[in-house]
């Protein structure tokens, strides 16, 4: 399967004083595809994600984004590239209204150092922001401070303010952790229908939960990349069912 | 009206899009165009105009970036001698002074803000109070232009001319009616700028800067813009003080200044348009009246204050607010 590659790592090494969070990772991420990183905790997931999403750089290794080694570029710039985020830990604007929220998601890509013009004379943003809580499932709750939002509903705000710069690449960190089994089971959904249009890279803790959606896994271990494949492939693996799933059937 | 319709009417006032908060700077002008009337003397009220102003400047990186400085002192005292300076030092107009008052307070804003930036938190007020500390000694040194501890005395703009009118700034009216030209045009740029896309991101950066950051927006030049215009205010804060006082006293630049700032604005309401005015009016007011029967007067404002820190966190005008929208 040797499609159009978006997005590769080349002997990615991070480290932390002595300490390898991940060593030798050399994956490449097909266009259009959506790919699971899992593996068990402590396995560098993290790590991974936020070197591919910009919030660190690795000590040594290549990170190509079509084409372009960004490995060392500062933060702000992933959005502009066309690669967005949605972290572990919810972070959206707690005061400002949801809509809002997406509204300042998607300002970033169009208007950033306006100080004069009134921000409602952006009408296409604000449209845009109603438009994108619709697709999440949230539009209801727009005008709501995003700190009055459940759990869930901030997850989903999240990955709406991650699509309002429209990224070619969309990476998820366990968008569903702490979730309920319904807003677990809805966020999947959601998940899979956004992989339908865009490339979508999704680091998970719980395999299950991924097995069904992904077109490829990647196996992380105590920051190594142990397997890699279809999930038929990954289920089949005897080191994967050993390190991380302590030899259960699954 | 439901609860939720409250809450919306709460959120389009801080998003800016009701009426009531679209015309803000015009309501804030016709109340300080009646607002000498309603002060015991005109100087206390022209000290409301400038120390409101110097405390809106402040807010601005305070409440709404959310970075709290202090060493603000460091602009309103450059603005003021700066000002001061081109006035009685090198005899050129008002209209030559003010600009070159603001535009100092701006450059010294940048270096303070290029080098503080890169902190956060308790150590940001660290930084910026021992950054103040330096400008304070090198304008308490360069006692040729400055004149030292003495203050700079003669900053004397007695009459302005303009086309057709001539206005007499020895009548305290006439002065506070000057100065509340230039707190207006400022009220309504930083209305302006609160409003603007600008506006959202350094509220967005307020409320979570590595989101911001991962929206796509150099968070670090939102920071350094936004304090070299808060200084920029301060600036043209003290250099109208200048120009009212006809001195620049050594004072403008020291650490209590800073703190008046944050007194005024936490009194008043950080993060809220109105309330470092609110606030600067309140605090000025209990000086005024207090000082009258008691020298101790800094108990009675230090005991107010310490209330509202402590019963109303969000100020006078934050309450105010609250209680309106719930």
């Amino acid at each position: 399967m040797s499609g159009d590659v978006i997005l590769s790592t080349i002997g990615v090494t991070k480290r932390f004083g002595r300490f390898f969070a991940l060593r030798d990772v050399t994956v490449a991420f097909n266009r259009g595809s959506l790919t699971s990183i899992i593996g068990p905790n402590g396995a560098g997931k993290s790590t991974y994600f936020n070197l591919l999403s910009g919030a660190l750089s690795p000590t040594t290794g290549k990170i190509f984004f079509e084409g372009r080694d960004i490995a060392a570029l500062p933060q702000h710039t992933f959005a502009h590239l066309g690669i967005a985020k949605s972290s572990q830990i919810t972070s959206v604007f707690p005061e400002l209204s949801t809509v809002e929220n997406v509204r300042i998601a998607a300002q970033a890509r169009r208007v950033r150092y306006n100080f004069w013009t009134p921000r409602a004379r952006y009408i296409e943003l604000i449209d845009k922001a109603q438009a994108l809580l619709e697709v999440v499932g949230i539009a209801h709750r727009g005008d709501l401070p995003a700190r009055a939002l459940a759990h869930g509903e901030q997850r989903a705000l999240e990955i709406a303010m991650a699509l309002a710069s429209e990224p070619r690449l969309l990476l998820l960190d366990e968008p569903t952790a702490g979730m309920s089994p319904v807003e677990t089971r809805t966020m999947m959904d959601l998940i899979a229908g956004l992989a339908a249009k865009r490339t979508v890279i999704l680091v998970e803790h719980k395999m299950k939960l991924v097995m069904g959606i992904s077109q490829r896994l990647v196996v992380l271990h105590h920051g190594e990349i142990v397997a890699e494949g279809t999930p038929d492939e990954i289920r089949g693996n005897d080191t994967v069912r050993r390190i991380y799933l302590g030899g259960r059937k699954f | 009206m439901r609860p939720l319709s409250l809450a919306l009417t709460a959120q389009r006032a801080r998003d800016g899009t009701d009426a009531l908060t679209r015309r803000r700077v015009l309501i804030a002008a016709l109340f300080l165009g009646v607002f000498p009337w309603l002060m015991p003397y005109k100087a206390l009220a022209i000290n409301v105009l400038i120390y409101g102003l110097y405390a809106v400047g402040f807010n601005l990186l305070y409440g709404y970036l959310g970075m709290l400085s202090f060493g603000h002192a460091a602009f309103f005292g450059t603005g003021a001698y700066g000002c001061g300076i081109v006035v009685a030092r090198w005899g050129k107009p008002w209209f030559l002074a003010i600009p070159a008052g603001v535009f100092s307070a701006a450059v010294v804003a940048l270096a303070i803000g290029y080098l503080a930036i890169r902190t956060r938190g308790i150590y940001f007020a660290m930084v910026t109070l021992a950054l103040a500390q330096c400008v304070y000694y090198v304008f308490f040194q360069a006692e040729s232009l400055t004149g030292g501890e003495n203050g700079l005395r003669g900053v004397n703009v007695r009459s302005i001319s303009l086309p057709g009118v001539s206005l007499n700034l020895l009548r305290p009216t006439t002065k506070y009616y000057f100065i509340l030209f230039f707190v207006v045009v400022a009220l309504w740029i930083v209305s302006r700028i609160l409003a603007s896309p600008f506006g959202a991101v350094i509220e967005a950066i307020r409320e979570r800067e590595a989101r911001a950051r991962a929206c796509g927006y150099n968070v670090a030049a939102f920071k350094l813009i936004t304090f070299v215009v808060s200084g920029a205010l301060c600036g043209l804060a003290g250099a109208l003080n200048a120009i009212h006082l006809s001195t620049v006293p050594i004072e403008s630049l020291v650490y209590e200044t800073s703190g008046l700032a944050v007194i005024m604005s936490l009194l008043g309401g950080t993060g809220t348009f109105f309330g470092p005015f609110v606030g600067a009016a309140a605090f000025l007011l209990i000086q005024d009246l207090t000082a009258l029967w008691t020298e101790h007067w800094q108990l009675i404002a230090g005991a107010v204050y310490m209330i509202f820190v402590l019963f109303f966190p969000r100020g006078i005008w934050g309450s105010v607010l609250e209680w309106l929208y719930r």
